[in-house]
């Protein structure tokens, strides 16, 4: 794919987003109990096969992962690819990056496309909270090593002697920050007091959460973005019928001991611990014209960023503020130019704490490094179709959910405006990790700059009528 | 789904016992499989005239090309008793009064009981026609009584079919050996004392014809696919080489996804009854598959109720999966001229449709009126070098029929010349035959796939 300098330099190849498959979201301990992860992807992945009949297809790469995950699902990407209907030929790899694992995912094969290493790939996560793994004691780990290494009968009765009555216990997953020792939920009210987030704000974006997801399910928006699994056939944390009233009822479950503050984050206005799987499917523009597949968006650009939170003053959810403002530099963007937010909600406060960071001049300035505020976005287009508190998230199916809804988005808005439709997407992770991305509709023609040079404010309007005129002229198989 | 008395009669013990007996004794009907002959045995023509070049010498003529061991006998001859006919078929067409049909009938009774297990009996003769003289019309609507009559008495998984020409059709005309292949091969295991019109359809070039992938290269559309019937059916157009499209309710997306990778097709999660299911059906088969060529519309429900208790909510969905449904999307296809060439489409119907069954006057009503569609949408679909055709099962072993009480199930299935149910598959081959190249002469016509139920014709 080396291209020489004396030649005109085509266009960057593109990753584009063809389309994407879930299985619907269970409650812990719900419909799932009993699926394993690899069970979970696998059907993520067939559902996908289906839809764009990939039956037997040696895809170039398929990678993804699990948070909680078994110590023998070491290859549970491979795993689940043998046991799905694509080419046992098809490479895999796990990948993880706690909440971001997914988005990650796609990132890490849109780029392998871009560089033309792999013509198409498959991304990806699963994760259960209901089938976590549950691991034994250090010191039950310890004598047992120590008994398995023995070479006599006594050594081995002397390594059993050192169990105490306390080893027995098992270790069940937490989710807690290793560095801190407070949980997730807990980071959060501080971030959520720092910045005055009141418990009405929160309540809103949970409301609308569940509103917006509904009417989507309602819609069929998700009839060719889901398939169901086990009698499943919508998200079961889902709740179109949840008010104001019934979510103020909620007592708080995190920030109860802060002190001077009220706390206001609770079981409604927080993600559910979630069971479920995802899978996008990406690939360069040839390779889906070849097979007749459709195209839906294509991956511009990401970023990843981290915070400190250990031993700095940020909050632990707040890199996605950070990585959101390098790629709008990057990029030469405003937080304005885009059709849709995607604002992973691991919490409703994440999200008004990330907006009112953006808003925040001094924070932008310090914390930034920005001359200016990023600014306001225009809330109707934020998680227009629901996010994590009414779907639930099961940790690395997340990114695949949030990429796949918006690759539709963007490409529902491109036809019907005839514009080309963009979206930002932002996930926070734990261990102070964020991953932010930009994706763009890429219907055939409709967006002919190929690469990411877009300028500002302008470039929505800029490349509307080549867009169009080249949309009439080729027929969909140019190349 | 397992018919234990089935199984009990045809082996061991049990089976001496239920000879002894005198009770029904079901047979093993012998299904389509790979590499598998057309006939189990040779095969009889009768009705031919001696010294004349007629029908009957065409018809052995084309069998022979099949590679068949084809015979033609002298009238009167006993045949030897060792021999079994894989298959008997008689040539009508030529016959002018009814006494024209002596000599042919009692050579087929003549060689009835050489006709092996499994054997098949084919009449083929011509139609009926407006301004027909009283004595042919009497000629050619006695071999319906005839065959029908013919059929009951066939035992031991034998068949008995007929074809009935029309308009211009000729016997060597392609549509009608493709009729004629299907009803004396085994995919017509299930269908039983049914006759079959064939016209003189659009022109279909047989030469080289790959009977073994009929649907080569044909885009075909399967809704209500996730399971049941519909599952077989993209599995037998698969078989037959088509790419397949299968269609069903969201809900039922993990089990449709499933028949999707098993056959490599697609899946499109969609509810038939969607107001613009018509245009995305279309969208997906020209976007991913490059046309539409078949469309088998299988998807429908059950809401039994006697229409004294019936609630509207019964009545109405109903009418609108089995039938609201096939209208809106056959009148968006054919007004936007979305199908492909020579497309064909195949509408499940019901012998409940035609005979009507207690406590069923929306699925009877809704089947029935796919019976009337099919008939309609036959001339608007010709006009584009397509056919309309419907399917009308009788009892099919499916999770449907499974949950029939026990008793009545028995009585069910018993109640057919072939005293058992069919399956799935057999529904799926006569849907598959009216799906292809072959099936061009047959238009607007509703084969029954019912082991010649009791009920209605």
């Amino acid at each position: 794919m080396a291209t020489s300098k004396n030649q005109t330099t085509p266009p960057a190849a593109e990753a584009v987003i063809v389309g994407g498959n879930r299985i619907p979201f269970a409650r812990a301990g719900g419909k799932y109990s009993s699926a394993s992860n690899q069970e979970m992807f696998t059907a993520a992945l067939e559902g996908l096969v289906a839809r764009y009949g990939l039956q037997g297809e040696r895809i170039g790469e398929v990678v993804g992962g699990a948070v909680l995950k078994h110590a023998r699902d070491f290859n549970l990407v491979r795993e689940s690819v043998l046991g799905s209907s694509l080419s046992s030929q098809t490479p895999a790899y796990d990948l993880q990056q706690a909440c971001a694992t997914g988005l990650e995912a796609v990132v890490t094969i849109s780029n392998k496309i871009k560089l033309g290493q792999v013509e198409s790939g498959i991304a990806g996560g699963t994760d259960t909270v209901s089938d976590a793994p549950i691991a034994v004691s250090e010191g039950l780990r310890r004598a047992l090593l120590a008994a398995g290494h023995a070479k006599t009968l006594g050594a081995r009765l002397k390594a059993f002697a050192a169990i105490r009555p306390a080893d027995i216990a098992p270790l069940t997953p937490s989710t807690d920050e290793p560095r801190t020792g407070m949980s997730m939920g807990e980071h959060q009210a501080v971030t959520t007091a720092t910045w005055g987030i009141t418990r009405e704000a929160q309540d809103e974006i949970a409301l609308a959460s569940h509103q917006h997801l509904a009417a989507a399910w309602d819609s069929g928006f998700f009839d060719d973005l889901v398939t169901p699994f086990r009698g499943l056939t919508r998200d079961q944390n889902l709740r179109g019928d949840s008010t104001m009233e019934k979510l103020a009822g909620l007592k708080p479950v995190f920030g109860k001991n802060l002190e001077g503050t009220e706390p206001t984050m609770t079981a409604g206005n927080s993600t559910p611990l979630t069971d479920g799987a995802s899978a996008v499917l990406l690939a360069s523009r040839e390779w889906a014209a070849e097979r007749n597949l459709p195209v839906l968006a294509k991956v511009v650009d990401a970023e990843t960023a981290a915070v400190d939170y250990v031993h700095g003053h940020e909050g632990l959810l707040m890199a996605p503020a950070h990585a959101v403002a390098r790629l709008l530099t990057r990029q030469e963007l405003t937080l304005q130019d885009f059709d849709f937010y995607e604002i992973h909600e691991a919490f409703a406060s994440t999200v008004l704490t990330t907006l009112a960071a953006w808003e925040d001049a001094d924070y932008c300035r310090t914390e930034l490094g920005l001359d200016a505020p990023l600014g306001s976005i225009d809330r109707e287009r934020l998680n227009v179709n629901g996010s994590s508190v009414a779907a639930g998230h099961p940790f690395a199916a997340t990114g695949g959910r949030i990429v796949a809804t918006a690759a539709k988005l963007v490409a529902e808005r491109a036809a019907e405006t005839g514009r080309p439709a963009r979206a930002l997407i932002s996930v926070c992770a734990a261990g102070g990790l964020g991953v932010a991305a930009i994706i763009e509709s890429a219907a055939d023609g409709s967006v002919s700059t190929g690469s990411t040079s877009a300028t500002g404010s302008t470039s929505a309007t800029g490349s509307v009528s080549t867009g169009s005129t080249s949309a009439t002229s080729t027929t969909g198989t140019e190349a | 789904m397992a018919d234990s008395y089935l199984k009990a009669v045809n082996s061991g013990v049990t089976k001496t016992l239920a000879k002894k007996l005198g009770l029904p004794r079901p047979a093993v009907l012998r299904r389509w499989a790979p590499g598998q002959p057309l006939t189990t045995g040779p095969v009889l023509v009768v009705g031919g005239r001696p010294g004349v070049e007629d029908d009957a010498d065409r018809v052995a003529a084309a069998l022979l090309g099949w590679d068949l061991d084809v015979r033609q006998v002298p009238a009167g001859s006993t045949p030897d008793p060792a021999l079994r006919w894989g298959a008997i078929v008689a040539v009508m067409t030529e016959a002018q009064k009814p006494t024209d049909l002596s000599e042919t009938v009692l050579a087929i009774g003549a060689n009835l009981r050489n006709l092996a297990g499994n054997g098949r009996v084919v009449t083929i003769s011509r139609a009926t026609v407006a301004g027909d003289a009283p004595a042919l019309s009497a000629t050619r609507n006695g071999v319906d009584g005839f065959l029908r009559s013919l059929a009951k008495e066939l035992r031991g998984g034998a068949t008995g079919n007929g074809i009935q020409l029309t308009e211009a059709a000729q016997v060597g005309d392609p549509s009608v050996l493709a009729a004629l292949h299907f009803f004396l091969s085994s995919k017509s295991a299930f269908v039983d004392g049914q006759l079959l019109k064939v016209g003189d359809g659009p022109s279909w070039d047989a030469t080289d014809f790959d009977w073994t992938r009929p649907l080569a290269g044909r885009v075909a559309v399967v809704t209500g696919a996730a399971r049941g019937i519909g599952a077989d059916v993209a599995r037998t157009l698969s078989r037959d080489g088509a790419h397949v499209v299968v269609v069903d309710v969201p809900a039922a997306g993990d089990s449709l996804a499933r028949v999707a990778n098993e056959v490599g097709g697609t899946a499109l999660q969609l509810d038939v009854t969607a107001p613009d299911a018509g245009a995305r059906i279309l969208e997906h088969a020209r976007a991913r598959h490059g046309g539409l060529h078949v469309l088998v519309h299988n998807a429908g429900i059950l809401r039994d109720k006697l229409l004294a208790n019936m609630k509207p909510e019964k009545w109405d969905a109903v009418i609108a999966v089995n039938l609201d449904a096939q209208l809106r999307i056959n009148e968006y296809l054919l007004g936007a001229n979305g199908f492909s060439e020579n497309p064909h489409i195949v509408s499940l119907a019901s012998t409940s449709g035609i005979a009507g069954n207690r406590g069923q006057t929306n699925y009877g009503f809704s089947k029935a009126g796919v019976i009337g569609h099919t008939r309609a949408t036959a001339p608007l679909i010709a006009a584009v070098g397509g056919t309309a055709n419907a399917v009308a099962p009788g009892f099919i072993e499916t999770d449907m029929t499974a949950s029939i009480p026990a008793i009545a199930r028995q009585v069910a299935r018993r109640a057919s010349s072939l005293q058992q149910g069919g399956q799935p598959i057999d529904v799926a081959e006569a849907i598959a035959f009216l799906a292809s190249p072959g099936s061009t002469g047959v238009n607007g016509q509703v084969l029954r796939v019912c082991g010649q139920n009791l009920v209605g014709q």
